[in-house]
């Protein structure tokens, strides 16, 4: 393990050729910042440069009660905005051992995989803009569209809902929710075999993304790189299936797993994921029983002393609340832990010795959301 | 015959005839080169903003959207106010820019597309000159762009648009040898290398219909060689945008960098107007041997649609590319010239000159 | 032999599959019905935005100019970052007792991060999502707004609006 820090261990030289790819550039997805040293076409070694959109998310909770906390949950990984006000509710809920309605856990595991979908689409699109393929771009936001849709009439907005609150549900899903949900799926399954046709069996994408930034699961699991990208190199560490929440356990799906570890590999996990979040949907949504759409709660929640921690998987990865408490209302201090920060890390390891566009692809693989880096 | 009818042959000779009655041979002479360059100028400025409206049209329904459509009818003034807002905004100077090849880049670049363009036989007798080593002409004047995209590059102090100049280099370089071969093709079938001869040897059927296998593969060739040389997509690698920002053309704005984006599309043009020329039988209407009757309605077309329709395919073909494949990288760029492209296309020039030896094609 | 049949036989794969995204392509362009652009929407009067949308937060009055709202400030407590500040002054009732009632119930809808904890929590359901979204101004202050009609009164009674 120690010759694995010496080795990536930067030193840098004042004749290095030195090109900042960022804070604003195509291809980083957001303020990120790259200090790559070139050596003509290939990458010697990259430096990341984080803090560009840090809004001290942490710090701000330990201000805010644990149903303001939600809201600002959302603007973490603003793709998984669901799955980021779940871990927080079901922290709260377990420390309180408070027990949601079934109806409420059905909804959020409909919910998670929607947004699990519209993230994956999202990846598919900017994928595929990074190695150039402009065109993936909107095909995946046109059926992202539909999801939003769904998002829209259910809750009012179609990106950061806020929808969660510990206990349950801010209120009821709309009648039509299950019945355009499953529309949405049958739309889906017709057009995911374009997906294949246009990337994934394409040869220039196999020749840009085959044997390309080469992660292997020790390196995986060194570096706590965790959701599809850490799954892609045979990591299991789908928290779904690890440590289910919700009705997961009670739902039958498989974990993706693929052992090459390259940004093929990666890419491949997430693209079967889609399918099988498609088969997650079409199980659950007819099973979602009546009832009430949050638990009782005290209009002002006060957690025992003590430290709790939950985590779920968002569509990057392993997300972990830690809440400290002092028997306040408020929360002595709280912390995320979240994914896409351990999966920008290893980007160094990984594209050293490529070239640009190698680490436009690999970067493309990750998926990285940068305010989750930051927060 | 008919073909007569839509020559321009006559009306370019009456002009010429009417300007010699009652001016100096030389001053006729120099008011038909102004006259001449005008109209070319026009024709560039016109056909670089309708190229770019196509194009973002033509993208537009290959993705779902629907494109431009506020300005005018069907957004058809979305490119010229465009250029107004391009012409009009401000000319950042770049500190430690070496200002003189700055300022010169996009000229080359403008200049050698628009040298370019004089050779091309838009329609029956309509061309500025008609070499006699036109096609070879076309192919060293074109070539010169890429000075400018390297003087771009350099000057610019600009490490994005450095890297972005220097692949453009590499790949010129190589997928210039593609394409000569592959016109060369036509070249030994035609056996000439004047445009208006080329043209004249498809009246009765287009090279690529009368040179068969070969001349299909060469086609192809051309096809993904010439893409390459203009640096579109999926070979746009000199202004890759998700990794080099915009490439060569980083540091520039406004009017200069509007030089070069309609320097790109002309060069499409040229490169499509080439290959309709030489595999598509130029402004040759579409002949089938002894049908007389079918060739006679074919003839009623104006050659002038010909043209622009065959080039137009052309285009829109390598504007379905771009907006299909994801780019290569620079290595497999390379790799594709010099291990598939060019051991193909010698081998295809070997045969094809077997072929045109035994007299196999259809005469 | 054995390579030259695996170079040619690269080559025809690899045209196949180009091919096939390229029918993907094609197809979109050949059929026009797929398109999917949604136009700005330019139809104001007869726009109608889905159910329960979160344009701004706005309080419901009814055609006497009165509303709901007791001027309690728990909608000010509970939202997170301060969107909210409640202004109440004391006027006499008709037994001629002072009563606290809402003189401004200001919502600064450029803090405004739309989490809806403020019309939930509302004890007197006064606040509801309006439908508006156009809110680009020249001028920020512009987005500081007064929920409460000048002149509107509590309604002590009735049905919720
Ligand atoms: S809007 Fe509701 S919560 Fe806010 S002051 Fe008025 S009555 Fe109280
Ligand atoms: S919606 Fe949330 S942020 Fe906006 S005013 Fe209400 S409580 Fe405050």
């Amino acid at each position: 393990m120690s010759e694995e820090i010496i080795k990536n261990i930067i030193v840098r030289e004042d004749e290095d050729y030195i090109v900042n790819m960022g804070p604003q550039h195509p291809s980083t997805h957001g303020v990120l910042r790259l200090e790559v040293c070139l050596h003509g076409e290939f990458v010697n070694y990259l430096i990341p440069h984080i803090g560009y959109i840090h809004r001290g998310i942490e710090k701000m909770s330990e201000s805010d009660t644990y149903k303001q906390i939600i809201h600002l949950t959302d603007r973490m990984d603003y793709l998984s905005a669901h799955m980021n006000n779940e871990a927080v509710c079901l922290a709260v809920e377990n420390a309180l051992g408070i027990e949601v309605p079934e109806r409420v856990k059905y909804i959020r595991v409909i919910l998670d995989e929607l947004t699990r979908l519209a993230s994956h689409h999202l990846w598919w699109s900017a994928f595929g803009m990074d190695l150039g393929a402009l065109t993936t771009f909107f095909y995946g936001m046109r059926d992202r569209e539909k999801v939003l849709a769904i998002f829209e009439e259910s809750f009012g907005s179609r990106l950061l809902h806020s929808f969660n609150i510990p206990g349950g549900l801010m209120h009821d899903v709309h009648p039509n929710f299950q019945k355009h949900t499953m529309e949405f799926v049958r739309y889906f399954r017709k057009k995911l075999p374009e997906y294949k046709q246009l990337l994934t069996d394409n040869i220039i994408f196999h020749n840009r993304t085959k044997g390309i930034g080469i992660m292997p699961c020790e390196t995986a699991v060194a570096f706590g790189v965790t959701g599809p990208s850490g799954r892609g190199s045979g990591f299991a560490c789908d928290v779904r299936k690890v440590a289910p929440y919700g009705v997961y356990d009670k739902i039958e799906f498989k974990e993706i797993l693929h052992e090459e570890g390259d940004s093929f590999s990666r890419y491949l996990v997430r693209m079967e994921e889609m399918e099988e979040s498609l088969n997650i949907l079409e199980h659950v949504v007819d099973q979602v029983p009546e009832g009430d759409y949050t638990a009782r709660m005290k209009p002002i929640i006060k957690l025992p002393e003590g430290e709790y921690f939950q985590r779920v998987e968002t569509a990057r990865g392993e997300l972990g609340v830690y809440i400290v408490s002092d028997g306040k209302k408020y929360p002595y201090r709280i912390k995320f832990r979240s994914p896409n920060f351990s999966n920008l890390f290893v980007l160094n390891t990984l594209a050293k010795g490529g070239k640009i566009a190698d680490l436009v692809a690999i970067c493309g693989s990750l998926d990285l959301v940068i305010p989750d880096i930051d927060r | 015959m008919l073909l007569e009818i839509f020559s321009f042959s006559t009306l370019t000779a009456n002009i010429d005839k009417s300007l010699h009655a009652w001016m100096a041979p030389w001053l006729a002479v120099v008011t038909e080169l102004v006259i001449i360059g005008i109209v070319f100028l026009l024709f560039y400025a016109v056909l670089g903003l309708f190229l770019v409206y196509l194009e973002r049209k033509v993208c537009a329904i290959i993705q779902n959207r629907i494109g431009p459509n506020r300005v005018g009818k069907w957004g058809l003034l979305q490119t010229v106010a465009d250029f107004i807002k391009l012409i009009t905004k401000e000319l950042i100077p770049i500190r430690n820019a070496d200002s003189f090849l700055f300022n010169l880049a996009p000229f080359i670049v403008i200049a050698a597309s628009f040298m370019a363009m004089a050779a091309i036989p838009f329609a029956k007798g309509l061309h500025a000159i008609d070499l006699n080593i036109g096609i070879f002409y076309i192919i060293a004047v074109s070539s010169l762009g890429v000075v400018g995209i390297l003087i771009a590059g350099w000057s610019s102090n600009s490490k994005y648009s450095l890297i972005g100049a220097m692949r453009s280099g590499a790949q010129i370089v190589s997928y210039e040898l593609s394409v000569g071969l592959s016109l060369l093709a036509v070249v030994v079938f035609a056996g000439t290398m004047q445009l208006s001869a080329i043209v004249e040897s498809q009246a009765n059927g287009w090279w690529i219909f009368k040179g068969h296998i070969p001349a299909l593969i060469a086609f192809i060739i051309y096809l993904i060689a010439s893409t390459a040389e203009i640096n579109r997509g999926p070979f746009d690698l000199a202004e890759a945008e998700s990794e080099l920002t915009a490439g060569f053309h980083t540091e520039y704005s406004g009017i200069k960098f509007a030089f070069f984006f309609l320097a790109e599309y002309i060069n499409m043009f040229i490169v499509a107007a080439i290959a309709a020329t030489m595999f598509f039988g130029g402004w040759m209407p579409f002949h089938i041997g002894h049908w007389d009757a079918f060739n006679r309605v074919m003839d009623y077309i104006p050659s002038v649609v010909w043209f622009f329709g065959k080039t137009f395919f052309i285009i829109y073909l390598i504007m379905w590319f771009k907006w299909t494949f994801p780019r290569l990288r620079i290595d497999q760029l390379l790799n594709l010239e010099w291990k598939y492209l060019l051991p193909l296309s010698l081998m295809n020039i070997v045969i094809i000159a077997f072929v045109v030896l035994m007299g196999w094609y259809f005469h | 032999m054995n390579s030259v049949i695996k170079y040619f036989t690269s080559i025809f794969k690899g045209i196949r599959s180009l091919w096939a995204g390229m029918r993907v392509t094609g197809k979109y362009f050949v059929s026009p019905g797929e398109i999917v652009t949604e136009q700005y929407p330019e139809n104001r009067a007869t726009l109608k935005m889905a159910e329960g949308f979160k344009g701004e937060v706005i309080m419901p009055h009814d055609e006497n100019n009165q509303h709901h709202c007791t001027g309690c400030g728990i909608c000010e407590l509970n939202c997170p970052n301060g969107s909210i500040e409640i202004i109440t002054k004391r006027i006499p009732n008709e037994e001629g007792k002072p009563e606290r009632v809402i003189d401004k119930h200001i919502y600064h809808l450029s803090m405004c991060t739309f989490c809806e904890l403020c019309i939930k929590t509302c004890p007197s359901h006064a606040l509801a999502w309006g439908q508006d979204f156009e809110h680009a101004v020249y001028d920020r202050t512009k987005l500081t707004k007064v929920l409460n009609k000048p002149g509107s009164t509590l309604k002590k009674e009735g049905a919720l609006l």
